[in-house]
């Protein structure tokens, strides 16, 4: 059985996971990766996408979040969310919303870079839509 | 001297004053708490910003790579003020108090021949202002039909103000709240967001961190990513404070309401006693004094 680590999921308005977790994968700005006890110090910002927690007891959470960015040390590893709800809390008309806007962001966007961007930002997030829709 | 009618009738206006202020107290004591559960709720991530940011700056050595909403403009010609009040009156000094602070800031800036603009979050401050300096408030921003302060309402905010300072707008950034120390004590602060200046690494921020870091992306990318963060979330704590402030000051303001209503009554009571006491020995004296001339 891998060793637990301290795993700690904070959003502004409140911390919504502080426990002792096997392995949690994030959705790095530069690809998925799963983070597990002794990891190499590192820090990344993170996409729109899925946080799955495997806790120490061997259940398996899933959180939707939306951008922010994880600081990963041996000892543990905190992930500050810019907004984050367990999968089974998300609200529909809210992630609706958010891919609207993220449209109307690509179709004001005036130069090249910030319509990149923009484009980039929407396909993550309905990326992120086809992903939790099954469950 | 006043009637017993009229005496009556000041009892039971008083009475009814004082159930209303015996109300709100009632309904600011249930909203404060809710207040400090969330401002206590938003604590650890700006604890945790706190420390990757210092990290972070440590890693990159504060050299030329720090963007400029931390370093500034190099001037400070230009201030912008962000009065952050309550949206409602009825709470002793707290907004007075804020604003007042705020005027005092703008005297100085004023007589020291800066330029100011003024953001008010909050109509009470506000209606304060305008009175002074209509001519610098730049905009107001209305969270009155706002049941719960979500870290969007802050993020908006700061979105202005960056966006503001992006176009050259101002050279240096203050907020002004009220710090909630307890339900009776609002402390007024003032607190220069922009530019945050370069924090200093703590201990703890320190501890397993003697390794070295790596980035995803670079240093440099997830820092200008970073601050504007952070400044959000100095917009969104000073927000939180000042709710539970708010309600702490209309608590004790509504308090003091109700036992002043409560002296007033007792006072009042008291004179109407005596008064009709008074009618009675009267009207005892003019039936006896009636019955002995017979």
């Amino acid at each position: 059985m891998p060793e637990a680590f301290k795993f700690e999921l904070v959003s502004p308005e409140r911390l919504l996971v502080s426990e002792q977790v096997e392995s949690v994968v994030i959705p790095g700005a530069e690809g998925e990766m799963t983070v597990m006890a002794h990891h190499a110090p590192v820090m990344t910002t993170i996409k729109p996408g899925v946080v799955t927690v495997k806790t120490a007891e061997g259940k398996a959470e899933r959180y939707v979040v939306f951008g922010g960015f994880a600081d990963i040390v041996p000892a543990g590893c905190t992930l500050l969310a810019e907004s984050a709800v367990a999968v089974g809390d998300i609200d529909r008309a809210d992630l609706a919303r958010r891919i609207q806007e993220a449209r109307e962001d690509v179709a004001d966007a005036k130069d090249d870079e910030t319509r990149s961007k923009a484009e980039q930002f929407l396909s993550q997030l309905t990326t992120l839509e086809g992903a939790i829709l099954p469950a | 001297m006043p009637s017993l009618k009229d005496l009556r009738n000041r009892i039971a206006s008083v009475k009814a004053t004082q159930k209303i202020t015996k109300a709100m107290q009632m309904v600011a004591a249930a909203k404060l708490r809710r207040a400090q559960e969330a401002a206590e709720a938003a604590r650890p991530y700006s604890e945790r910003m706190g420390a990757v940011l210092a990290n972070i700056t440590q890693a990159i050595g504060g050299g030329g790579e720090a963007p400029a909403l931390m370093t500034g403009t190099g001037k400070d010609d230009v201030h912008l003020l962000v009065v952050c009040t309550a949206e409602r009156g009825l709470c002793g000094g707290f907004n007075s108090q804020i604003a007042r602070l705020a005027r005092d800031h703008i005297r100085k800036l004023l007589a020291d021949g800066k330029q100011v603009k003024i953001i008010c979050v909050g109509k009470k401050g506000f209606d304060i202002l305008r009175r002074d300096y209509a001519a610098l408030i730049l905009e107001r921003v209305d969270l009155r039909e706002v049941k719960t302060l979500g870290f969007v309402n802050a993020d908006g905010i700061a979105k202005k103000v960056i966006q503001l300072f992006n176009e050259g707008g101002f050279d240096i950034c203050t907020l002004f709240y009220s710090q909630f120390k307890s339900v009776i004590s609002q402390i007024p602060t003032t607190q220069q967001i922009i530019p945050a200046g370069v924090p200093t690494a703590t201990a703890e921020a320190t501890d397993g961190g003697s390794a070295v870091y790596e980035y995803e992306p670079e240093p440099g990318e997830i820092l200008s990513d970073l601050i504007p963060r952070n400044i959000s979330v100095q917009v969104f704590r000073a927000l939180l404070e000042n709710a539970a402030g708010e309600m702490g000051a209309k608590m004790s303001a509504m308090d003091n309401a109700t036992r002043n209503a409560g002296d007033m009554i007792n006072k009042l009571s008291i004179t109407y006693n005596r008064q009709r006491q008074a009618q009675i020995t009267k009207e005892l004296i003019e039936i006896i004094s009636g019955a002995e001339a017979l």
